[in-house]
């Protein structure tokens, strides 16, 4: 048989390469976004607004490079990714609401932060699609 | 959905990766559709079909 290389794989690793590098350089954006003021600029308002809607724009590449990266891949793994995306929403809008209302009605006794709501939605979409790797394994 | 995408890759000495390649989707996928735990879109269906030779009908039996 004529020795043929696999397209889809070269393409889904080039995605993967490059959504890392907007993933990168979203989270070193947040980063200066969120320290920044403290550290670098004395709480100027002009320079954050700049720093924020930067980390803004570099965000919405990453979404843009992570709806290319889902539609590169092929039918099988686009379901695995896509099963995942749904599950870590659905934890995210039940988790995130419970964890408001726990706020909102004093039962715990701090501020319900967005951190540990990413967290969250992280853990989980890692946790649904190993489950599903393995699934279809 | 069963099918025979097995037993006609053995008959022409293919692995699951040559047909994975042939088809463009990851050996994982052609291991999932063999063992019935994935049905292929009919775009795939169709190339897959088109690579053997045959109908669609003839490699993937509905159930």
């Amino acid at each position: 048989m004529e020795t043929k290389s696999n397209e889809w794989e070269a393409t889904t690793r080039k995605n993967v390469r490059h959504l890392a590098y907007w993933t990168g350089a979203w989270v070193l954006t947040v980063a200066l976004a969120s320290f920044g003021p403290k550290f670098l600029w004395d709480y100027n308002s002009s320079t954050s607004i700049v720093a924020i809607l930067v980390s803004t724009l570099v965000g919405v590449g990453m979404i843009l490079m992570n709806r290319k990266y889902t539609n590169g891949l092929d039918e099988l793994h686009r379901k695995v990714t896509m099963e995942a995306m749904a599950i870590a929403l659905g934890v995210g809008v039940v988790g995130g609401l419970s964890y408001s209302l726990l706020d909102v009605s004093n039962v715990i006794p701090f501020d319900a932060e967005v951190g540990p709501l990413i967290g969250l939605i992280g853990i989980t979409y890692f946790i649904a699609f190993i489950v599903g790797s393995i699934r279809y394994k | 959905m069963k099918n025979r995408i097995k037993v006609l890759r053995a008959e022409r000495n293919m692995t699951q990766e040559d047909l994975a390649i042939e088809v463009q989707v990851s050996r994982q996928t052609i291991n999932a559709i063999e063992k019935g735990k994935f049905d292929p879109s009919l775009p795939l269906a169709f190339k897959i079909s088109r690579l053997f030779e045959l109908a669609i009908e003839d490699i993937f039996q509905y159930e």
